[in-house]
């Protein structure tokens, strides 16, 4: 390990933050009302303390560092004009407890980007609830559920799921007690017409459809599904993780979708992980909008002007999350779309199309394309190359490490062998995406002149290739104690 | 990568073997689903006594790259499972036509390995899937 844990840099008695004297006379607890004894936490100066943190960092790689392609998670730089909206005093700088009246700002900017989101999906109304992507498909389910319940219609307990779809989406179907059934996608990657038919039937509670799909393909039939889930009494629901082929271009409700997530942490330019959280706020349409997650921002014109105020909305599903949503992203993704206005939002669209057509061309040449079809924002290539036989999608992966890359997502979708799925997102510039297409197109060289370069990749990382299957069958989550682990033999 | 085929055994679409011998039959996965997993980490296996249909999810199988059910070639009652690969998940990489085995089951209706395809055909459905 080249950087210790930091509890092995510390040492009785030092420590990083000194507090004030105490000025006020000490009141200590009574003895029978702690809880435990006192916390076993690190001691380390601040040069220590500042030391470690900036080594990990310069280990870290993110989206200041350089492209980052990983299909589907739409890793595109964030602005830090967002942070600065985030760090406004009179936004933060308030309790969720407060009355409506005392924080008319907060909900202005909220009713104000549910709005935004309306325009963008054709939705009747947004709830900016849901914590993540994954939160928004349990909302919408529930309340694809809670429809079909109210009109006695609780047999209807089939939600069909491409074979192409995030893992997410039968995942969150079995949470809400449904029944996930995969649909086969045909040979150009679009859902199977046919392999809908057997389930256009009394028990069809509705579809989850990506459109573009994590083939990065926009489904030629996309309007033809919905017309027919629609027609056996069944309901659309939209992953919009891929929706950033579409905005300002494509409203998801006038394809036929009845509800639909959208995440603000991909296609809204908020963070991922690092200073996150996620945000999946949840639009639907008319049959649907009843039954969002409250409370929702409405908003009241009287004599005094414009007032906002918290609704749940007729039918709703209930909260879902506690408080209103991960305030400080809703701050972020709205600055985002005000800063790049209708206009600027399909542009970027148009550019990460073009960028991602751009790539794919340039590496077809080299690496198999299954469908090969003009892609929206992503594109699927295989990890297999002529001449290397002992080369996986995984070798390749770990060797784009050492050209100074984060890998695109690698394995999914899962009806692709050996698949590298690469986004490469409208931020980056035609040099960026020939000097990445470069390095690929030197690993498929590499590839057949020096396969043993790809297996023992990545030798520039600091801890090199790492044992993967060690990692899967011998978890450990805890960092225990050197002392104590010799005490168990370890 | 030329993947082999067990001559003993009749295998399904999804890449599952089955052994006969008298009234009971062994299953596992075949030697192309090995390689297409990479390395196994994890079987879940099912409980001894349940039942399946032809075609059900009886098990999973988990790699470093993915989590994959594993379907029953024909329907069958469960009488013994492979407890060693909750130790050694490795054997189904290593070994996937021997020490990789995953159940042994009572056949419900042995007409159904009619629908199962000969060493000979599973080869050439291999070609196909390329």
């Amino acid at each position: 390990m080249s950087e210790p844990i930091i509890y092995e840099l510390g040492a009785p008695g030092r420590c990083a933050a000194h507090l004030p004297k105490l000025d006020v006379p000490p009141s200590p607890l009574p003895p029978a009302h702690l809880l435990r004894d006192g916390l076993d936490l690190p001691e380390v100066s601040e040069v220590d303390l500042v030391r470690h943190y900036v080594r990990l960092s310069q280990m870290n790689y993110g989206v200041d560092i350089g492209l980052y392609p990983l299909g589907s998670c739409t890793m595109k730089y964030n602005p830090k004009a967002n942070e600065e909206a985030a760090r406004i005093s009179d936004l933060h700088n308030v309790h969720p407890y407060q009355p409506e009246e005392s924080v008319q700002g907060n909900l202005a900017l909220m009713y104000a980007l549910q709005s935004a989101l309306a325009e963008l999906g054709g939705f009747q109304a947004v709830s900016l609830q849901p914590a993540a992507g994954a939160h928004g498909e349990l909302s919408g389910i529930l309340m694809i559920r809670a429809y079909h319940r109210a009109r006695g219609d609780a047999q209807r307990t089939v939600m069909l799921i491409p074979d192409s779809a995030h893992g997410t989406n039968p995942a969150s179907t079995s949470m809400v007690g449904l029944e996930a059934v995969e649909v086969s996608s045909d040979e150009r990657g679009n859902v199977d017409l046919s392999a809908l038919t057997p389930h256009l039937n009394q028990r069809l509670a509705g579809i989850m459809l990506t459109n573009p799909n994590t083939l990065g393909l926009f489904d030629e039939h996309v309007q033809e599904i919905c017309r027919r889930v629609h027609e056996a009494g069944g309901l659309v629901y939209g992953d919009g993780a891929n929706f950033n082929a579409l905005m300002g271009i494509v409203k998801p409700v006038q394809l036929g979708f009845d509800v639909m997530h959208l995440n603000l942490h991909k296609t809204f330019s908020t963070p991922h992980g690092g200073g996150g959280p996620g945000s999946g706020p949840v639009g639907a349409g008319p049959a649907l909008a009843d039954y969002l997650p409250g409370p929702l921002v409405a908003r009241d014109s009287g004599a005094e002007g414009e007032t906002y105020r918290w609704e749940i909305p007729a039918r709703s599903i209930g909260r879902v999350k506690s408080f209103y949503g991960h305030f400080g992203i809703i701050v972020r993704a709205y600055a985002y779309i005000c800063m790049l206005g209708a206009s600027g939002l399909r542009e970027s669209s148009e550019a990460a199309v073009l960028a991602a057509n751009y790539l794919q061309e340039r590496l077809r040449r080299t690496y198999p394309l299954p469908y090969p079809r003009t892609c929206m924002h992503e594109f699927v290539l295989e990890g297999r190359l002529q001449g290397a036989p002992g080369i996986r999608a995984l070798d390749i992966a770990k060797r784009l490490i050492d050209y100074g890359y984060h890998p695109p997502t690698n394995y999914f979708p899962l009806i692709v062998h050996e698949a590298l799925m690469i986004e490469p997102t409208e931020t980056e510039s035609k040099r960026e995406l020939d000097a990445f297409a470069d390095a690929l197109e030197r690993i498929a060289q590499e590839a057949v002149d020096h396969p043993e370069w790809l297996h023992e990749a990545p030798t520039r990382a600091p801890l090199r290739r790492l044992d993967e299957v060690r990692a899967a069958k011998d978890l450990v989550l805890c960092w225990e104690r050197r002392d104590s682990r010799d005490k168990d033999g370890q | 990568m030329a993947s082999t085929i067990d001559q003993s055994c009749l295998y399904a679409e999804n890449h599952e073997w089955i052994r006969v011998q008298e009234d009971l039959a062994t299953v596992g996965i075949s030697d192309y689903a090995q390689d297409e997993l990479t390395d196994v980490v994890y079987v879940e296996l099912p409980e001894i006594g349940s039942t399946f249909k032809q075609g059900d999810p009886f098990a999973v199988v988990e790699s470093v790259k993915a989590a994959s059910d594993v379907f029953l070639p024909v329907a069958g009652e469960i009488v013994e499972v492979n407890a060693a690969l909750d130790d050694t998940p490795e054997a189904v990489n290593d070994d996937p036509y021997g020490r990789g085995w995953f159940v042994r089951i009572r056949v419900t209706d042995p007409e159904e390995l009619a629908t199962l395809m000969s060493p000979e055909a599973y080869a050439s459905y291999l070609q196909e899937q390329g």
